[in-house]
């Protein structure tokens, strides 16, 4: 008997995007020059985080006429985002077959209680986490892959940096609890006990954690390898660069290859401006995104 | 012993844990250089096409090409089997490959599989997986599905698996590899 759905292919999937970048693509044009690039996937959507950023109003799922458009245009692994809770739009996305469903706070969230109850889902989920609470509330409604938030379409790294280092600060802290301190964590990480014993127990998440939300060059996602992420997802950074097929190209070397730095030095060769950043200090508790479905 | 895993994109200590599991070291093959020093190597699952512009871009593609023609032993599952059957990229598998050969995501299963070989089924993991339509008379295969379609198969030095070994507990064919390709390997570095 053969059953599709399973937590294994759910969380498998996404262990063979290690090592890959997932870049955001708005049409058919893009998505093929990501794959060109050696994109390990494309996410499919209308605005990248920053347009949505500056457009204001109500961000919601894509167009399913644009993200089929995209998924018959390239072979590489097709994601969409919902709205945080948003179960109608997740399961238009998951009729038309998209390969990730990424519950994102980059769209304006329609629940404000609950996230998708993500178990019930064939197709697997992507969310975003702050900390180690976070990511297991998400691993516990069924998530099968985290990323960062960071701070989506800022071009600015530290907020993914913040995420990234206290995920894994966490997960030392938990590794070295005692019985006493895992129930203490459960409650104050406000997550199941059976998800901090089985961190425990591992050292590990036990899906692949991204980093995602300020990825703007090769430098960056060399550094967010080297503190730890499977993967890299980037957003505005590549389609907002002054060279998108280079900057693709170099992003996929740079993560392929952390910690070789004269390569990366070669490749970020004039490469022209990145994204133009936001610095974060300047945005209101509002206008941050990661503060959404936490 | 100690056995390479191509390190350029995908499933990686995923193996390196299998090969541990059979008392093997592994090393991480990245660059040309990578390649000296070892007695076999695996191409991991990942996405066929990202790995395969790495290894153009790493001028890693050539090399590698050679070494499987000299009947190097190799042992590919999934994207690792693409690249394998596909010979305008790494060769050395005789045979017609369907990539996604079951469709997207949502049709990615598990499924118990008959191994020639072996005496208790395995736990076979298909993500987004690929499948042989048919493999040249040199070619063993392995295991079929119930409808014929090929997902393991071994030709002299190189071993495939459509499916992951690798996501599993089983390594019986890390084993396979490990215990009968390499050390009856008939590679000469020349």
């Amino acid at each position: 008997m053969s059953k599709t759905g399973t937590t294994l292919v759910k969380r498998g999937m996404a262990q063979m995007q290690k090592g890959g970048v997932i870049m955001d693509v708005v049409n058919v044009e893009q998505a093929k020059i990501a794959e060109n690039a050696g994109a390990v996937a494309v996410m499919a959507l209308e605005r990248v985080p920053s347009d949505i950023r500056a457009a204001g109003g109500v961000a919601r799922m894509s167009d399913p006429a644009m993200v089929e458009a995209i998924m018959d245009a390239v072979t590489i692994p097709v994601m969409a985002k919902a709205r945080i809770g948003h179960i109608a739009e997740a399961r238009i996305l998951e009729s038309i077959g998209v390969d990730y469903i990424d519950e994102s706070e980059v769209l304006t969230p329609a629940d404000d209680t609950y996230h998708i109850n993500k178990n019930e889902f064939q197709v697997p989920f992507v969310c975003g986490c702050r900390d180690l609470g976070e990511a297991l509330r998400r691993i516990d409604e069924g998530a099968t892959m985290l990323r960062t938030k960071g701070e989506p379409g800022t071009g600015n790294i530290v907020e993914a940096v913040r995420h990234m280092e206290k995920v894994n600060e966490q997960i030392t802290q938990v590794k070295a609890a005692n019985h006493n301190q895992l129930v203490m964590f459960a409650r104050n990480l406000k997550a199941p006990y059976e998800l901090v014993k089985e961190v425990h127990d591992s050292g590990k998440l036990p899906v692949v954690n991204f980093a995602a939300g300020g990825v703007a060059t090769p430098a960056d996602a060399a550094l967010m390898m080297n503190l730890g992420a499977d993967g890299i997802f980037v957003g505005s950074g590549i389609f907002h660069s002054e060279n998108p097929a280079k900057f693709a190209k170099a992003i996929v070397t740079a993560t392929a290859h952390p910690t070789d730095y004269a390569l990366i030095a070669e490749i970020s060769k004039n490469l022209g401006s990145p994204m133009k950043g936001i610095e974060i200090s300047t945005l209101s508790a509002e206008q941050k995104m990661a503060n959404r479905g936490i | 012993m100690v056995i390479g895993v191509l390190a350029l994109q995908g499933a990686v200590s995923e193996h390196v844990n299998m090969l541990s599991q059979c008392g093997v070291r592994a090393k991480l093959i990245k660059e040309p250089a990578d390649l000296q020093d070892i007695e076999g190597i695996i191409i991991p699952g990942g996405e066929s096409t990202t790995i395969y512009k790495l290894l153009v871009r790493e001028q890693l593609l050539q090399p590698l090409k050679n070494l499987i023609q000299n009947n190097f032993p190799v042992f590919g599952t999934c994207a690792g089997l693409v690249l394998l059957a596909q010979q305008e990229s790494l060769g050395g598998l005789n045979g017609e490959v369907k990539r996604n050969g079951f469709g997207r995501q949502r049709e990615s299963f598990e499924s118990l599989i008959d191994v020639e070989g072996f005496t208790e089924p395995f736990h076979g993991v298909f993500i987004r997986a690929p499948y042989l339509k048919e493999v040249s008379s040199d070619v063993k295969v392995l295991a079929t599905l119930v409808d014929g379609r090929i997902v393991a198969a071994q030709q002299k030095n190189v071993l495939v698996t459509a499916f992951h070994p690798e996501l599993t507990m089983d390594n019986r064919f890390h084993e396979l590899f490990v215990k009968q390709m390499i050390v009856t390997s008939e590679f000469v570095d020349n």
